[in-house]
């Protein structure tokens, strides 16, 4: 297919710096990058290559130490409380960690409450907000009727990131950032997700930025794979091309590093030195 | 030509959890499993479906909520079954059988040295050791295993993820346990870290200092490349047992080959395949269904399913599994799904 799509996010020269003089970290190191509208793209890398510190860049959770960020061209203004808040109903996330991504004192129905406000949905009846609301749960398999009146620490890991997608239907972000949105759920839930995450970009067109260090699950999703090694994009292009023929020793012996069921698993390449 | 030694064996365990309110779940129902020296095995399934609560009850750690029931445990011909905790903690735990915990991020005390844990350990099973023998013995012992001796007087803040979990292995194996139980010593890992961790764990195996090792996490690639016997749980039941190429390639429960269907590794001819979710959630173990406990989820399912609880049928070899249907039809439902 080569229908021609948009750049909706772009990033120039974009490097975060940590601390100052000796204590100096660069977290991300000049990342240029350019997302097309409607790709699943992922960036790849080892835990402290910079991958989380780029998301919460991109999501303008924190500050930019050099460079900009462009979406849909244009450059991105978040200066204010009111500009950042109207970048978030473009750019939504998912985190690691769904334990930790609720306001333990709201009820379920508030967040996903919160979200229909947040589309402008506010003057609506009360009736249509609660269809919304289980049309949504519906759609991550779940029954409106268990969740309501519920806090989101009774649900389990696998149905809290569930609701996380539930609350992205509701939102319809342009841009969704899900960072290692499977690594604390086992095997059989992140298929589970997976198909739901996928099918919710079919529905409502949407870019999806996946940020992970599973190299499998990288190259099962994603039109486009980025490779990051101490906060550089060693590697890109599509999965096939990066991660099947790698052509940088980084991941090359970052895909070597993966445990495969068809091919031979060679411990002998691991030198205790590495950390 | 001898047989080969049992390290551990476990002969229909059933433990539960007593919760608030007296109801009774039974996280580990009948497991029966068998572990020979030299072998390692490993134990697959969903969150919680009793992986955990198995590995604690083997190490007998039965305190509150956690109560044992029935069943025997075998250590290397002892049984340890009925013994009390402060027997099990001096002579059982640590030179019998050992455990690496899920999260050893937080196994360390963060405020003592890693030489402190090692003294600890030493402590409780050999006492008249001074601390510049234990210093000595654990300086060895770190070096054999790739770790560099000053590790020895860092606190854990000091180290690194990965350094932070071999540090932890390296403390669990100190008095070379007969059986050592590993629950998932990797999942909070990055690739390469991990593959460090199992290169120790192989290591520990191929020289002997380990006998036999139960391997538990949900990573089916992982488990396929570490460990020689692949046990499936569910619902706190084994549901198929046999060799790691077996269950992986040719599983014979549809619970099995469900997981199976969801594995994801960065190997060409993947993206064409379709991922296998499982439908559903798993029982709830406080009033489990009274017939196949994998029934509400299975798309082969018949109505004497629910009616009699399902027994383990042995197929050649090792080789088990827990279904009504005999192995040659359920082969025929995946051959004509396959189509």
């Amino acid at each position: 297919m080569s229908i021609e799509r948009g750049i909706c996010l772009s990033g120039k020269g974009l490097t975060k710096v940590f601390g100052l003089g000796r204590q100096k970290c660069v977290a991300v190191d000049n990342v240029d990058f350019d997302f097309y509208e409607g790709e699943v793209i992922s960036i790849v890398g080892e835990s402290g290559s910079g991958k989380t510190t780029l998301a919460k860049m991109i999501l303008g959770l924190i500050g930019i130490t050099e460079g900009e960020i462009y979406f849909h061209g244009k450059k991105r203004d978040i200066s204010t409380q009111m500009k950042k808040k109207e970048y978030w109903k473009n750019i939504q996330a998912i985190f690691q960690d769904p334990y930790s991504s609720y306001n333990i004192f709201n009820k379920i129905d508030a967040v996903l409450m919160d979200c229909i406000h947040m589309r402008g949905g506010r003057e609506l009846p009360h009736e249509k907000k609660v269809k919304m609301m289980a049309e949504a749960c519906s759609f991550v398999n779940m029954k409106w009727e268990e969740l309501t009146n519920k806090y989101p620490f009774e649900l389990s890991g696998g149905q809290m990131q569930r609701l996380m997608i539930a609350r992205i239907f509701l939102l319809k972000p342009q841009i969704l950032l899900a960072d290692e949105p499977t690594s604390m759920i086992d095997a059989c839930c992140r298929s589970t997700i997976l198909e739901m995450l996928m099918q919710l970009r079919k529905e409502i067109g949407m870019t999806l930025i996946f940020i992970t260090h599973d190299i499998g699950l990288a190259y099962y999703v994603s039109d486009s794979v980025y490779i990051m090694e101490h906060g550089k994009f060693v590697e890109s292009g599509s999965p096939d091309s990066v991660i099947l023929h790698p052509t940088q020793a980084y991941t090359r012996r970052l895909i070597n590093d993966v445990p495969k069921i068809h091919e031979e698993w060679d411990l002998s390449t691991v030198s205790y030195s590495q950390s | 030509m001898n047989m080969p030694k049992v390290m551990l064996e476990v002969k229909d365990l059933t433990t539960k959890y007593v919760t608030r309110f007296r109801e009774n779940v039974y996280a580990v129902d009948h497991v029966s499993l068998e572990v020979e020296e030299g072998k390692s095995l490993g134990i697959a399934g969903e969150s919680g479906c009793g992986k955990s609560t198995l590995a604690l009850s083997l190490m007998g750690y039965y305190f509150a909520p956690l109560h044992y029931m029935s069943g025997e445990i075998i250590i290397d011909g002892v049984n340890v079954t009925g013994m009390d905790p402060d027997t099990i903690r001096k002579s059982i735990l640590g030179s019998e059988i050992s455990y690496i915990p899920q999260a050893a991020m937080n196994a360390l005390n963060p405020t003592r040295k890693i030489i402190n844990f090692i003294e600890d350990v030493y402590q409780a099973h050999d006492p008249y050791k001074t601390k510049k023998e234990i210093y000595e013995l654990a300086k060895k012992s770190f070096e054999f295993l790739g770790l560099p001796a000053n590790v020895l007087q860092k606190y854990p803040v000091e180290l690194s993820g990965g350094m932070k979990q071999r540090t932890v292995i390296a403390v669990s194996v100190i008095l070379f346990p007969k059986v050592l139980i590993a629950d998932e010593p990797s999942s909070a890992l990055d690739v390469t870290s991990q593959k460090m961790v199992i290169k120790m764990l192989k290591n520990l195996m191929e020289n002997g200092l380990i006998k036999s090792m139960i391997f538990i996490t949900h990573e089916l690639p992982l488990l396929y490349n570490v460990t020689d016997d692949i046990m499936i749980m569910y619902a706190g039941q084994i549901v198929e047992k046999g060799t790691a190429k077996q269950v992986v390639f040719d599983p014979i429960h549809p619970y099995a080959r469900g997981l199976m269907g969801s594995i994801i590794v960065p190997e060409s001819g993947l993206r064409e395949i379709k991922l296998a979710a499982i439908p559903g959630v798993p029982p709830n173990l406080k009033n489990p269904p009274s017939g196949c406990r994998f029934a509400e989820r299975c798309r082969y399912v018949v109505p004497e399913c629910k009616v009699t609880s399902v027994a383990m049928h042995e197929v050649e070899g090792k080789r088990a599994y827990r279904c009504i249907f005999p192995e040659k039809e359920l082969k025929n439902f995946y051959r004509k799904e396959a189509q």
